[in-house]
């Protein structure tokens, strides 16, 4: 039971029992739907961007305790922050979850929980879902992402 | 493999696993329990020998060779189609096709038999339940003919409406194509009534078999069912490899499906002879090694008996709906009279991938998703369920496994 704290971790099942900033945003600049066809998980990501800084974020979606604790932190990390810090974000996430940083930036904070993630590689797809979205959102890209 | 065939009413699981090495490993430090077999099923020792003793001895290219090996090959094979129609029930082997899987089957008959008869404004009938292979080879046919694609609807205890299916069956419909045993719910359909409504009113049925066969006996003949499909894969054979029964009289008046080698008599320029059945739909070099393989494994039942399997599966099936919903949240989706093979259920907010991962922790392999059956989840406002699915291996004590492994799931949940 022990490597399964390690994916399970506290925080993440707190996100996922009650995830922030679930809701429909009214108004929002962008927005983008994502698709995980392997697990069913379907999240779409609003955001209102103004002079290039993320000023609100919200989602809404059905997924698995990873994606859906995902997105919810994802969410509470890029609040308030530049476009292109977010996509920095991002690169050093997949980074953790995929195993190809040497070193693991100092930047993504919480965002550490997730690292237990990448001993299951069929479950990144579920962790990363989110910020493939956000990305999709913020280049404003029309199509649906999928993880596929 | 010591009892006689159609004798047993008990089966010896402890004989019969030691004919599959895949079953004994170790998964995450627990032993494997299997019970994702609605996906795909081991393989007896007898049916990895047949495969490799092909290659090892007879290997070479079956129907054209004049020398030994090719003689060998060609018998094997087409003996493989005799055992098959054996083991269906059917009159003639030249009523058996070799396919793919039971998808290709399914696009055989929706492109040779159904197509060329399918006019705008005719109906092909399906169901709520099928497959995503029993709906979508339709659907595009459907939409090339300016037909429509109409869908018998289930009860919430995941049963067809047959008075509802009684109604559909109009003068429009050219097919009907229904599915034997739901691979996302287990629902055995009563496909011999169907099939009898169906042909009160003149209507061909096509069974995608492929979740029936493995686990009760099947009898085209008794069904007469136009076309019965069913794949290798899920019935301890090879992958790679399905069977369609078609009528003789239906497959005979039946357009060729892909064209190339083997399925000709003879070739010009100018004109092309067509083979006749099964031929005519086996272009190309088929899957030589998958039906020896394949009427291996239906020795290898035939042997076992399958009503025995029957029923220890359904003693299986029995055990697993107690015990699965003794677990605090558990819910089962459908209810259905007769269940084979499969179970599906939810639990409570946590999502089944969440359960697949932390069973497979202890070696428990199940399947998390949607079981390419999209619209059944839909009419349970699902995205996904758990399933569990039993073979002939199954024991009891791993149905206690995987019972441990959903009281894990609620202790890393709280």
């Amino acid at each position: 039971m022990s490597d399964l704290k390690d994916l399970y971790q506290e925080v993440i099942l707190d996100h996922n029992r009650n995830p922030r900033n679930c809701y429909i945003m009214d108004g929002a600049s962008c927005t983008a739907d994502g698709h995980n066809p392997l697990c069913g998980d379907i999240v779409k990501v609003y955001l209102r961007i103004e002079n290039g800084i993320i000023e609100e974020i919200s989602f809404q979606g059905q997924g698995c305790a990873i994606c859906t604790a995902s997105t919810s932190l994802m969410t509470e990390s890029v609040q308030g922050k530049s476009v292109e810090e977010a996509q920095g974000l991002f690169d050093e996430f997949h980074q953790m979850l995929t195993g190809v940083a040497e070193e693991q930036g100092v930047a993504l904070g919480k965002l550490h929980v997730f690292e237990g993630v990448r001993e299951y590689p069929v479950r990144v797809k579920c962790a990363t879902l989110a910020w493939h979205t956000l990305n999709a959102a913020m280049e404003e890209k029309k199509e649906n992402v999928t993880t596929e | 493999m010591s009892v006689p065939a159609g004798t047993a009413t008990t089966l010896n699981c402890e004989t019969i696993r030691a004919d599959f090495p895949a079953l004994h490993q170790d998964v995450n430090g627990h032993p494997l329990v299997y019970l994702d077999n609605a996906a795909t099923t081991q393989k007896p020792q007898a049916v990895i020998d047949a495969v490799r003793s092909f290659y090892e001895h007879d290997c070479s290219n079956v129907h054209r060779g004049v020398h030994a090996l090719s003689q060998r090959a060609t018998v094997a094979f087409e003996s493989s189609r005799t055992s098959i129609k054996n083991f269906l029930g059917a009159r003639d082997s030249r009523e058996i096709v070799f396919t793919r899987s039971t998808t290709e089957a399914i696009n055989l008959v929706a492109h040779s038999f159904v197509g060329p008869r399918l006019n705008p404004g005719d109906e092909v009938l399906i169901t709520e339940m099928e497959h995503h292979s029993n709906i979508v080879p339709w659907q595009l046919l459907c939409d090339e003919k300016g037909a429509s694609l109409r869908i018998v609807p289930m009860t919430d205890d995941a049963e067809l409406i047959l008075e509802e299916f009684e109604k559909m069956i109009s003068e429009r419909t050219r097919i009907v194509s229904v599915v034997h045993v739901s691979n996302a719910l287990g629902t055995v359909n009563p496909v011999e009534e169907i099939i009898r409504l169906a042909h009160d009113k003149g209507v061909p049925v096509m069974v995608d078999g492929a979740q029936a066969v493995p686990h009760m006996k099947v009898d085209v003949e008794a069904l007469d069912c136009d076309f019965y499909a069913f794949s290798s894969h899920k019935v301890y054979g090879p992958t790679g490899i399905g069977v369609l029964f078609g009528k003789r009289e239906r497959l005979l008046k039946m357009k060729p499906y892909q064209g190339g080698g083997d399925m000709i008599l003879s070739v010009s320029f100018e004109r092309t002879t067509f083979n006749e059945p099964p031929h005519r739909f086996e272009a190309g070099t088929p899957n030589i090694e998958g039906a020896i393989g394949l009427a291996k494994a239906l020795e290898y039942i035939d042997d076992l008996g399958i009503d025995a399997i029957q029923a220890h599966e359904q003693s299986l099936l029995e055990h697993a709906t107690q015990a699965i919903l003794e677990v605090p949240g558990v819910r089962l989706i459908g209810a259905p009279q007769h269940r084979a093979g499969a179970l599906s259920f939810v639990m409570e907010d946590i999502h089944p991938h969440d359960i697949g991962t932390i069973l497979d922790q202890e070696g428990v392999a199940v399947r998390a998703g949607h079981h390419c059956a999209q619209p059944v989840m839909q009419h349970f406002n699902l995205s996904a369920t758990v399933r569990a699915s039993f073979g002939l291996y199954n024991r009891v004590d791993e149905i206690d496994a995987l019972v441990k492994g959903l009281h894990s799931v609620r202790e890393v949940f709280g």
